[in-house]
């Protein structure tokens, strides 16, 4: 029993599931940050004209989904799970897409770490034999998650240097038994770790610690340097959030630099006014599903460790004074030329 | 996991030390200058009434009214907001913000219906300026009545 597991927290696939497709939508303004040129499809507005914010975040998530199965010619009837997320209450966006899509479905919540949530429980479900191609994907939307997190998207308020900005996008992965694309050799499974930080306007520093614990775990589990990986990706810490786990990181003999980036951090430039950065399920989703994927298939990053970071509180949570709890949970992937090794 | 009060203040500290600092007096100036414009606006909209024949107690509901249909007029549109994030509390705090803080509400909500959306969604913001703008007053006239009587 238990052949799979490798250290405290790690499990290694015997047969590594590929990312066979993945797709990614975006909002405008994602479309003119940095990434913006990488991502399948960039929307000219934030309503699509579906009427509702919260109908244009499950169209989006929709479409990424729709993406990453033509990309790969697989028609939803022979996809065997949807898991998937978002951050709107009794998670909206996700049942209305499964709800479109007919594919059998588990609703996640891990807020902003839900895509790789995902991708570890598809490709559990794959390794283990009880699916043969999972759709793991994840959304959020900057206004709707706005109005249900903070104030109306029109509210004349200022937010200080550490906040986030939710990010409009979504993104999707196929995974596969089989197939062409960057496959997923391990993940670490995060524990719910609380530093008794309060303030919703920095969930960065709230959930750096979570991170540099899974990130630690993960090379303590399989005796691997950070040096390991082209890319060490946390989804979202952003500016601030990153500072702080690279010096915990430090702390305990780690050296990240050179290779750790952050998707918040990323996804926006500095002149964009997003503050500390981007936030939101489907910040990383949309990140890793759009121009992480291309890169791993183009050979131009061999070894990602993914690292998504949830801070789990909700706005009644926050007002009753409790303080912010956070996950991270982390995947390794291969690209192309060295599937299978490690 | 949950820190130790020990760890949770150590960790604190830590962050507190990276956190940028908020730039004060870049914040304080623009709030002075955007804050200083909407009062501005309001006198000329005040002299205006004056000039017309109203006495100055008469104008002065005139002129809210003016300042408060601007804001109204500047959130629908979609300005108020940018000047919010812009001049922070000289944005907020004339009368204009009053007006955006229960307009921005009611136009967000405006899709969950005109009873449970507009309706009750239209003071979340506004209503503990209300609610606490009333018990200030009322403490106010107990304290004055007790001291001065009447």
């Amino acid at each position: 029993m238990a052949g799979k597991r490798v250290g405290k927290s790690t499990v290694a696939f015997a047969r590594p599931p590929v990312v066979v497709a993945a797709g990614s939508v975006v909002g405008p303004m994602e479309g003119k940050g940095p990434l913006g040129s990488e991502f399948d499809v960039v929307k000219s507005d934030n309503v699509l004209g579906e009427g509702s914010f919260e109908k244009a975040e499950a169209s989006l998530l929709r479409e990424a989904c729709e993406i990453a199965a033509y990309k790969a010619q697989v028609p939803m009837s022979r996809v065997d799970f949807l898991l998937a997320g978002d951050l709107l209450n009794q998670l909206i966006s996700a049942n209305f897409v499964a709800r479109d899509l007919g594919v059998p479905f588990f609703g996640l919540f891990g807020a902003c770490s839900t895509l790789v949530e995902a991708l570890i429980l598809g490709a559990m479900a794959i390794d283990g034999g009880f699916a043969s191609r999972v759709l793991a994907a994840c959304s959020s939307h900057h206004e709707a998650a706005e109005r249900q997190y903070r104030f109306p998207v029109e509210f004349a308020t200022q937010r200080p240097p550490t906040a986030q900005w939710t990010v409009t996008g979504a993104g999707a992965a196929l995974l596969a038994e089989s197939g062409q694309g960057p496959v997923i050799t391990h993940a670490t499974v995060g524990s719910v770790v609380d530093m008794g930080l309060k303030s919703p306007n920095d969930m960065g520093s709230a959930m750096a610690p979570a991170a540099a614990e899974t990130i630690w775990r993960h090379l303590q589990d399989l005796g691997r340097e950070p040096r390991y990986y082209d890319l060490i990706a946390t989804g979202d810490l952003a500016s601030l959030g990153k500072e702080v786990a690279e010096d915990l990181l430090r702390r305990v003999g780690v050296d990240v630099s050179g290779v750790y980036d952050d998707c918040g951090r990323m996804i926006y430039s500095p002149g964009q006014d997003a503050h500390a950065g981007g936030s939101g399920g489907g910040c990383q989703a949309a990140v890793f599903c759009g121009p992480l994927v291309k890169r791993l298939k183009a050979g131009e990053l061999r070894r990602v460790l993914l690292v998504g970071t949830g801070a789990l509180f909700s706005p009644t949570s926050c007002q009753q004074g409790q303080t912010i709890p956070a996950v991270a949970h982390a995947v390794a992937l291969e690209g192309p030329g060295r599937g299978g090794e490690g | 996991m949950k820190a130790t009060p020990g760890q949770a203040r150590r960790y604190q500290e830590l962050v507190s030390a990276k956190t940028p600092r908020k730039p004060v007096a870049r914040n304080a100036a623009l709030a002075f200058l955007v804050g200083g414009a909407i009062c501005a606006l309001g006198q000329v909209a005040f002299n205006l009434f004056v000039s017309r024949g109203l006495d100055p107690v008469q104008a002065a509901a005139p002129t809210a009214g003016v300042v408060v249909l601007l804001g109204a007029l500047l959130t629908g549109i979609g300005i108020y907001d940018e000047l919010g994030r812009f001049g922070g509390m000289g944005a907020a705090l004339p009368i204009s913000g009053f007006a955006n803080s229960i307009v921005s509400p009611a136009m967000e909500f405006k899709r969950e219906g005109l009873v449970l959306g507009v309706g009750a969604k239209m003071f979340t913001v506004a209503g503990p300026v209300i609610v606490y703008g009333l018990v200030t007053a009322y403490a106010v006239a107990v304290a004055r009545w007790l001291l001065l009587g009447g």
